[in-house]
């Protein structure tokens, strides 16, 4: 429970609507407690022949429960809805705000690539919280209070019945079943996790398996953990079936205590005999208040996990928080005038690993980049060329060395200050479900439409984007415009050029364009960015021929530097990597 | 049918009792009979709780029973059928599509079968058979049942028409909220580096809070169809009982009667109100099904002719034989005239492809990507049927055998090696099941993948794949070079396997890779100039076509591409 408190604190605001919708509820089950009983009182009156007269306040009564149910119901699921949609509103920013820190280094399963959707679904799940788990036994509490003083005023004994049955199928029943059903939720979690990656398995791996005819043996496994699943499945649904059967029985049994009870009290001369109809159904029908308990218990469960998840994450965002206002309030303020002959950005002996039993990244890395040059950064895969954008970024800190930013280490600067100097493309650029002008406005919110058209024009997707049935209020992502990777990388370019910053690093921006365009926008770029620091990271070693300097970057390590001329006659790893490169080139592309 | 009978089973019951309950209270209340004298109807309602209860039990064990049944059924005819259609269906982005129809898709029509399908039948047998009761008793409260009755089914089509689709509105506005908040959650490193990560969260509160009322409207529309069934089932019971009151009134009615008809009519639309409950059961076992029956439907790109045996057995005999015939001249593997389309008047991925292969050549393709040398292996392995020409080894068409037998005189490694979730033991085995351990270790020292394997936490046994220690890309190839070394096949296929490795990894694995190529005829794809050498034949690749072939000497002597390329190279070597 204790899991809970915090989203439990979040609902505690909006008491009046969740009064209202608890007292809705119960209002609910209360009418069709009152048709069902006074019907059967209506038919015992009338059976003993009285004027019609007589009767009508209890007709009215009849009409009244008949009517008042349906709306009831129909108003406490709009209200109990409303609660839930607040509450969950609350919850997704206290999660934003608690992962907004942790992005991206502190997430240590982020590259696992589901963590995040998982984020989403605990945050989901809580939709059950009120709906499922807290206000079901709310309810019946009131129903009790309620119904059972009724009862109480006409003999207590009937009241006594009542509260036992229902403390037996509230109760005690729900701790059964969750004695039951113990360990049973965890084997059916793990055997679909099983299947999960047996399939995945067998979908990813299917040449491999097809190749080495391994088909049969893959099925198999599949079909083990099939039985496995299913073995969970019949275990629940015993349990589900004990459960449905005892709940029927113990209203049953409730309904037919309190009809002996009555029988007895009629033959003693102490109750009215007309009443007897109406205790028996209105007790029958009284039981819909426990009957989704339960099931709430499995919801309870299933929301104390995703809240102990989402809890962690917040708490540990706001740790992270607290070190990072440490640290603000310790930086430094920025002064480009003081430090115009440092170099743009100097790296010196930086070393870096993701994770202690990951490899080091970075070893000893030293470079630097001068005020308005443009640099290359080449270099195989896993040579640390992302590493260094990550690290410029404050996305990591170094585990050693020094990075400067116009001469000063950034670490002594806020985050924001770094970033609010750099521009970055990269590969995968991420576009958000909004409109492209939301998209673009990311960079400098309070941009004109001229400067927008401007920036799209520059990244030459001005004239694409008119193309467009809603042109700059087209909504991109999946429900609206779906671009291709090119699209998407120049707008992302129109997004950096409209931020205006002094250092923009483009990390493999341009690549899937096709070659011609590539070179095209390329020298565009330069001629737009004259006088800004460029670093473009490439496996394109066609674009780097005009590149100021080129930095070659091998296992975290510098292993060359210089112009693309004195790297040729150098025969170096450079020198090999063209030649394969440009051969590839010449070979496919003069014939 | 078990659980459907049980639950007309349990509505006879719940009928009967209301009889007993009704003959009780007429007794006691306008008799005056003691206790004494109803006790033998109380302990018959008693044991027809007992009995309901039994039959309770039953009818959800049976339900879930038969659910079970077709998801089992389901998925392991889903599985097969995307095995039928190979790998070339299953390409990128649809694997997760796949993954996520066979594992979640399947599960959700657990609901469908176990809930909505008995209820629906239910829905429809209860209400007859409780008019049954109620017509010989009363025809005015059967009237209103009659009336009323199908008005339910009929308003919830008419409201449920305009409801539905406001319903689905509901179901995907909740997922879009959700997908609006990972959308921010996965574009937060875009945020921060546009500093506007902070001032996110205002956004989502107002998303949140547009999404609410959005939402809400919608569900003021969604939920009439609730009511609509709820009004119905209660305001119907309403006109009965006060009917029957008049009734009694008049004296045209027995109180017993009145009574028992009074409780049944909420039976009457009991099961009509639990199908209303299971409409998201119905909605997302239906698009699953949906999902499900689209990939069974899907006609395979190529049928399976029958095994034929024998024809591998002379298959074999002749492989055995040339085994000791090398270097005698005759075409081992001819592709004839070859063209491959993937999709039906698609653009040919392969044209006009003709070439042959002797018994223990080594063979490379080359050309950019898309060029056609993949699509070569693929129909090598049987992944795709050519669309025109064949291929024949030792003069037999590869199609006069079934596909696994084919498979089974070659080994595969791919660029990207897949390794199961399992031990490195069992991912190894995967090239020959019952190999001893022995044969094991020895095909890992021939792969050069013994050392790292022994340094790993539990040696052969450490588990790897999803969940288990992750494996450099090197070492992950060793892996799948140690698995061909233990199926030893006759033909070895190798995708692009040293493209992506440092120099170090690359030496090590170009030493294991020749000594497995010995003695096997080898199709190897490749980007790397250096590793073309070493083939006794290079056949160029561009756009489907070969445009050139030849030895190494022979390419060069006719100064072609090649020889332009190579002699580049080698003064670059210089």
């Amino acid at each position: 429970m204790k899991n809970l408190a915090w989203i439990i604190k979040e609902i505690i605001p909006f008491w009046p609507r969740v009064c209202l919708a608890l007292l809705l509820s119960a209002l609910t089950v209360t009418s069709h407690i009152g048709l069902m009983a006074t019907s059967s009182y209506l038919l015992a009156r009338a059976a003993l022949h009285p004027p019609l007269m007589d009767l009508m306040v209890t007709i009215v009564g009849v009409r009244f429960f008949g009517i008042s149910r349906a709306v009831f119901r129909y108003f406490e699921r709009l209200v109990s809805h409303d609660v839930t949609f607040r509450v969950l509103s609350r919850i997704r920013v206290i999660v934003y705000e608690g992962v907004e820190p942790l992005i991206p280094a502190y997430l240590k399963d982020l590259r696992k690539g589901d963590l995040l959707s998982r984020i989403v679904g605990d945050v989901e799940v809580q939709q059950n919280l009120f709906l499922r788990v807290l206000a079901p036994p709310l309810v019946a509490v009131l129903v009790l209070l309620g119904y059972g003083g009724f009862l109480a005023n006409i003999d207590l004994g009937f009241a006594y019945v009542l509260a036992a049955a229902f403390l037996a199928s509230g109760v005690a029943l729900p701790l059964l079943i969750r004695a039951l059903a113990r360990g049973i939720g965890q084997r059916k979690v793990q055997a679909k996790a099983k299947m999960h990656i047996y399939i995945l398995d067998m979908l990813q791996g299917m040449p491999e398996m097809l190749a080495f005819g391994q088909s049969k043996a893959m099925g198999q496994r599949i079909q083990k953990t099939q039985s496995e699943l299913s073995q969970a499945d019949r275990q629940m649904a015993r349990v589900t079936g004990i459960s449905n059967a005892l709940m029927g029985m113990v209203a049953n049994l409730g309904m037919l205590a309190v009809l002996v009870l009555g029988i007895v009290y009629v033959d003693k001369g102490q109750l009215d005999g007309v009443l007897l109809g109406m205790l028996a159904l209105g007790v029958l029908s009284s039981f819909e208040a426990v009957s989704p308990l339960p099931v709430s218990q499995h919801y309870l469960e299933e929301n104390i996990a995703a809240g102990q998840r989402l809890k962690n994450l917040v708490d540990e965002g706001k740790k992270v928080l607290e070190l990072d206002a440490d640290e603000n309030r310790r930086s430094k303020q920025y002064a480009e005038a003081d430090s115009r002959q440092s170099p743009a950005i100097e790296f010196s002996n930086v070393s870096f690993q993701y994770h202690a039993d990951e490899p080091q990244v970075l070893q000893n890395l030293s470079f630097e980049i001068p005020v308005g040059s443009r640099v290359a950064v080449v270099g195989p895969n896993g040579a640390g060329k992302s590493s260094v954008v990550n690290l410029l970024l404050r996305f990591w800190e170094p585990d050693s060395g020094e990075i400067r930013l116009n001469g000063v280490n950034i670490q002594e600067l806020c985050s924001q200050e770094v970033r609010a100097r750099i521009g970055v493309v990269t590969q995968k650029p991420h576009l958000f479900h909004a409109t492209i002008k939301e998209n673009l406005l990311l960079a400098k919110p309070e941009a004109t439409d001229e400067e927008i058209h401007e920036a799209a024009r520059q990244a030459k997707i001005h004239e694409f984007i008119l193309s467009l049935p809603q042109g700059y209020d087209c909504l991109i992502g999946e429900e609206g415009m779906k671009l291709s990777g090119g699209q998407q990388q120049r707008l992302s370019i129109a997004r950096v050029l409209l931020k205006d910053v002094s250092i923009l690093i483009f990390d493999e921006a341009t690549k899937g364009l096709d070659p011609i365009t590539e070179q095209e926008l390329i020298q565009e770029l330069f001629a737009l960015l004259e006088g800004r620091t460029l670093i473009m990271i490439t496996h394109n070693l066609e674009l780097t021929k005009d590149m100021d300097d080129i930095l070659v970057l091998d296992k975290g390590r510098a292993v060359e530097r210089g112009k693309h001329h004195d790297l040729m006659l150098r025969e170096g790893q450079y020198r090999h990597s063209w030649d394969e490169g440009y051969m590839q080139k010449v070979l496919f592309t003069n014939t | 049918m078990g659980a459907i009978a049980l639950g007309v089973g349990i509505a006879f019951l719940a009928i009967v009792q209301a009889y007993f309950l009704s003959q009780i209270i007429a007794q006691v209340f306008l008799e005056d009979v003691a206790f004494a004298q109803v006790k033998g109807l109380v302990l018959g309602i008693l044991g027809i709780i007992g009995m309901r209860a039994i039959f309770q039990y039953f009818s959800e064990v049976m339900a879930r029973e038969a659910a079970i049944r077709v998801k089992e059924g389901m998925r392991k005819q889903l599985l097969q059928k995307i095995i039928f259609l190979g790998p070339v269906y299953v390409r990128g982005e649809r694997a997760g599509e796949l993954l996520n129809t066979a594992v979640e898709g399947i599960e959700s029509l657990d609901d469908y079968f176990a809930r909505y399908i008995p209820q629906l039948i239910l829905a429809l047998v209860v209400p007859i058979m409780t008019l049954a009761f109620v017509i010989p008793r009363d025809y005015s409260s059967a009237l209103v049942l009659i009336v009323t009755g199908p008005l339910i089914p009929f308003f919830m089509l008419l409201i449920g028409k305009l409801a539905e689709k406001k319903s689905l509105r509901q179901w995907q506005g909740l997922s879009r909220m959700s997908a609006h908040f990972l959308d921010m959650l996965q574009g937060l490193a875009t945020l921060k580096v546009f500093n506007r990560s902070k001032a996110q969260a205002k956004v989502i509160g107002r998303v949140s809070e547009a999404f609410r009322r959005s939402t809400l409207s919608v569900m003021q529309v969604a939920f009439l169809s609730a009511f609509v069934l709820e009004f119905m089932g209660m305001i119907s019971t309403a006109i009965i009982a006060v009917a029957l009151g008049i009734r009694l009134i008049n004296g045209t009615i027995p109180y017993s009667e009145a009574l028992f008809i009074l409780i049944l009519a909420p039976e009457f639309y009991l099961p009509l109100r639990t199908l209303g409950l299971y409409f998201h059961a119905r909605l997302s076992g239906t698009n699953a099904a949906n999902r499900i029956y689209d990939v069974l439907e899907l006609e395979s790109g190529f049928d399976e002719k029958g095994t034929s045996q024998a024809g591998l057995q002379e298959l074999v005999t002749k492989i055995d034989q040339e085994r000791f015939e090398v270097g005698k001249g005759n075409p081992w593997l001819r592709f004839n005239q070859v063209e491959l389309c993937y999709e039906k008047d698609g653009e040919k991925a392969l044209e006009n492809i003709h070439f042959d292969v002797q018994w223990g050549e080594h063979i490379a393709l080359i050309g950019p990507s898309g060029a056609g040398k993949s699509s070569i292996l693929q129909i090598l392995l049987r992944f795709v049927k050519p669309t025109g020409g064949e291929v024949w080894v030792n003069g037999i068409d590869i199609e006069a055998f079934s596909a696994e037998d084919w498979r089974g005189m070659l080994s595969y490694v791919p660029q990207k090696p897949c390794l199961f979730a399992g031990s490195i033991m069992e991912n190894l085995r995967f090239g020959r099941a019952d190999a001893t351990f022995e044969e094991v270790v020895k095909a890992a020292q021939q792969a050069k993948a013994h050392e790292f394997i022994l340094c790993l936490p539990q040696g052969y046994e450490t588990l790897i794949g999803e969940g288990g220690v992750r494996l450099s890309g090197g070492q992950a190839q060793r892996l799948a070079i140690a698995r061909a070394f233990l199926k030893d096949a006759p033909l070895l296929l190798l995708d692009e396997i040293t493209n992506a490795l440092d120099t170090e990894n690359e030496k090590d694995l170009l030493l294991a890779l020749e000594d497995l190529g010995r003695g096997r005829t080898v199709i190897f794809t490749t980007h790397r100039m250096q590793t073309t050498l070493r083939a006794d034949r290079i056949i160029v690749l561009d756009e489907g076509r070969i445009i050139e072939q030849g030895s190494p000497q022979d390419l060069m002597e006719t100064a072609g591409i090649y020889s332009r390329f190579l002699r580049t190279y080698r003064r670059e070597e210089e």
